[in-house]
């Protein structure tokens, strides 16, 4: 089996559906077409000399204030052919409301992204089409937000030290028996 | 009276003492902890009970997998958002009395951890008796501890022994 | 006899269960029963709901999170070399490992050299953390299916590992030894002896266990056939680690996309045959062995490596205590360093270490500042507590405590 150029060969079999691609650090990242992800990575499992069959992980980033606001990263890993390959998927404009952020899931390509897509959604509010059990994983499923977002507050309280010991211990919630 | 009796009692036959010394003095003797190891601690906690350090010197080498039998919690590790109500409940079913040992600085006040998934300091879910500082503590940091929390038994006076919320008897 | 009330109550709804388990459960014609968060052999707070037929597991609903410490996040709040403190915390069995996949992520996004010494002593320490977690795997798989006194000995063990690590970080379990560029601080003068008089003695120790457990015919009755798991299915769920190895697949990073110079280290990759619980505890001890192996090598090569223990970059790597009186040069670095740090520049990279229990994977996210845009670890145990249904589907009981165990999870590694 003669290793293929993953990049050469996603473009001939989908025209039109890689945006762009990056290289940075001797990484190369493939940036897909939001609603083509599932297919793309079918043909990259698949197809002959390319055969990406290790999904290493599937994470979130979240690049306010740019938009489109939101990404999904899929790094593979192909063991046949011991090589790398990043893919991406950008979504979210402005004014888009979080029902809209959806991306195909890839469960069925690879089923260990089932959790992974699971810990996108409790953690950036991505919505994951055809996902088979898309709940809260993480965090209580009553929780309000999604923390990984940049626009939500890391939660911090202020430090008790002896200077303002006083001041907090007032507040401070306490148990009882 | 049973058979043995002259040779267990001795010459002198009684021993004269308060009844809250005898109490806090049995209560030391053999304190079992519920085992609620969260995180890191809780591999410290292990150490502690295992071949080097051997708590069992202090009655102690059983961990009790159910909160009914349990006299003491120690809990090591950060403390989350989500298992703050696993805490409270299994707290509500030890049997008085019942003490709380907080072991590390995740436990006792968040440690690194300032945010929004992990509770600021345990004491806002169950009422702490003794903390141990560290990240983790060593084992002999939670000897200590634990010899500090005997020490504060065996000052315990009688009124403190019944629940000062407890249920009015009909 | 009254029962509690809160034994009675049941919190949620029937509903909510649709879909994650068989149909008849919800007729109560099999029963659900609760495994944790706090249980003593889940090896942390993990839940899991099990639906019973008899003693038979008919489906399982892993539930996690009650360890999420929000790392992810607090780490977009800290300089990137700040929070290498957080990476110990992840998995707590491994915390060099987490150390290791962090900087070089760091090391990979700013473009940092890291000097052979440096690279020589974290192979020294990631081996010894990979001894230090097998060991306390070994000895709570074994407490669980039920051979006490291997805890025990475990333990005793696991203390002189701790010991040496203690020598070099200052710290028992949670070193923060390794620094972006290299490590905190040179090797000590009394740790290069002690690591030798470890070595000899830990072989003997490791034949000590193989004797008692590999040919125990109790400890055969309860892993031989329990839990197996195909190539094809530990590839497509993502196992790594000893637990992908021991369905046969040859698969190790530190061979197949070498890192930190393993590849000039001569070690071999122990295989299992069957998948199943007992080639994993196979694989795991040949695994012990092998680390032997490569710290011997290494520590061999300390001897002879002679450069500094970290880059000499100014820009990243603080100067020496010593220079900070004759050089204005100096102090300058130093006081940037540590009042803002260094600036990684914008881009996505993604660094993966074979830890003990499987790939560790970094991604680390850049914006041009001194703090990373986005940290996510890809950590072995929340891909493999993924696959307990998988494993322990139509088991007994009895047997998800092995497959539990065989797992080796540590769920702050799962919820970070």
């Amino acid at each position: 089996m003669q290793p293929r150029d993953p990049v050469a060969a996603v473009r001939e079999a989908f025209p039109g559906a890689v945006v762009e691609v990056v290289e940075f650090r001797g990484e190369t990242t493939l940036v897909i077409q939001t609603d083509r992800i599932a297919e793309v990575a079918t043909f990259l499992r698949d197809a002959d000399g390319l055969k990406y069959n290790f999904l290493v992980d599937v994470t979130g980033v979240d690049y306010l204030p740019d938009y489109p606001r939101f990404g999904v990263l899929y790094h593979l890993y192909s063991m046949l052919t011991n090589r790398r390959l990043a893919l991406k998927v950008r979504l979210g404009q402005e004014d888009d409301e979080d029902e809209a952020l959806v991306v195909p899931s890839v469960t069925g390509v690879w089923p260990t992204a089932n959790w992974q897509e699971r810990e996108v959604f409790d953690m950036f509010g991505i919505r994951f089409a055809g996902h088979p059990d898309l709940r809260r994983i993480l965090m209580p499923a009553d929780w309000d937000g999604y923390p990984q977002r940049r626009d939500y507050p890391l939660g911090y309280e202020t430090v008790q030290f002896s200077f303002n010991y006083d001041e907090i211990q007032k507040h401070k919630p306490f148990a009882k028996e | 009276m049973g058979v043995g009796q002259p040779q267990k009692t001795g010459n002198a036959g009684f021993l004269a003492t308060t009844l809250e010394e005898m109490v806090n003095w049995a209560r030391t003797g053999a304190m079992w902890p519920l085992g609620f190891g969260l995180a890191c601690c809780a591999i410290e906690m292990m150490s502690t009970q295992a071949s080097v350090y051997d708590l069992s010197r202090f009655g102690m080498e059983l961990m009790r997998p159910s909160p009914r039998q349990a006299d003491m919690i120690i809990v090591a590790g950060r403390v989350t958002r989500k298992m703050a109500p696993v805490l409270r409940r299994l707290y509500d079913q030890m049997p008085d009395p019942k003490w709380v040992l907080a072991m590390g600085d995740c436990c006792s006040c968040g440690g690194v951890f300032n945010n929004y998934a992990v509770v600021q300091g345990v004491d806002e879910i169950v009422p702490v008796d003794v903390y141990v500082a560290g990240c983790p503590p060593r084992p002999e940091q939670l000897i200590h501890g634990i010899l500090t929390l005997h020490e504060k038994v065996r000052n315990e006076n009688f009124s403190k022994w019944r629940r000062e919320n407890a249920p009015a008897r009909v | 006899m009254t029962v509690a009330p809160e034994m009675t109550r049941w919190e949620g709804t029937l509903e909510e269960l649709k879909g994650l388990v068989s149909p008849r459960a919800l007729s109560g014609e099999t029963v659900l029963l609760n495994m944790g968060p706090q249980h003593p052999s889940t090896h942390g707070v993990l839940r899991l709901l099990l639906e019973m037929d008899g003693e038979t597991l008919v489906s399982i609903v892993p539930d996690i999170g009650y360890l999420h410490t929000g790392i992810e996040k607090n780490m977009e709040s800290k300089r990137y070399e700040q929070s290498i403190v957080m990476t110990d915390r992840m998995d707590y069995l491994a915390p060099f490992s987490n150390n290791l996949v962090y900087c070089l992520a760091i090391e990979k996004l700013t473009g940092l050299d890291v000097p052979e010494r440096a690279q020589i002593i974290r192979v020294i320490m990631a081996e010894l953390t990979r001894l230090n977690s097998h060991l306390v795997w070994l000895g709570t798989h074994a407490i669980d299916i039920g051979a006490m006194s291997l805890l025990l000995y475990c333990f005793r063990e696991r203390e002189r590992i701790l010991d040496l690590f203690e020598m070099l970080s200052g710290q028992r379990m949670m070193g923060t030894y390794f620094r972006p560029g290299g490590v905190w601080r040179d090797v000590t003068d009394e740790f290069l002896p002690e690591l030798e008089k470890y070595l000899a003695y830990l072989p003997g120790k490791i034949d000590e266990y193989e004797a008692l457990l590999t040919r125990n015919p109790l400890w055969i009755d309860r892993t031989q056939g329990v839990g197996i798991v195909t190539p094809e299915d530990a590839i497509a769920w993502g196992l790594s680690g000893p637990v992908l190895r021991a369905s046969g697949v040859n698969f190790d990073l530190r061979k197949a996309q070498p890192y930190s110079g393993y590849e000039t280290y001569d070690f071999d990759i122990p295989m299992g045959l069957h998948g199943d619980t007992y080639d994993r505890y196979l694989v795991r001890m040949q695994e012990m062995r092998e680390s032997i192996k490569i710290i011997t090598q290494a520590k061999d090569r300390l001897k002879k490596a002679t450069g500094p223990f970290r880059s000499q970059d100014r820009k990243f790597v603080p100067p020496p205590r010593a220079e900070l009186g004759t050089s204005m040069e100096a102090v300058i670095h130093h006081f940037k360093l540590w009042t803002e740090g260094f600036k990684a520049p914008k881009g996505e990279v993604q660094v993966m270490v074979e830890g003990p229990r499987g790939i560790i994977s970094c991604t680390l996210v850049g914006d041009g500042t001194n703090k990373p845009a986005r940290v996510h670890f890809r950590t072995p145990s929340f891909i493999h507590i993924q696959a307990i249904p998988l494993l322990a589907k139509d088991h007994l009981l009895a047997d998800l405590v092995a497959i539990i165990g065989t797992l080796d999870p540590v769920l702050g590694d799962c919820d970070r």
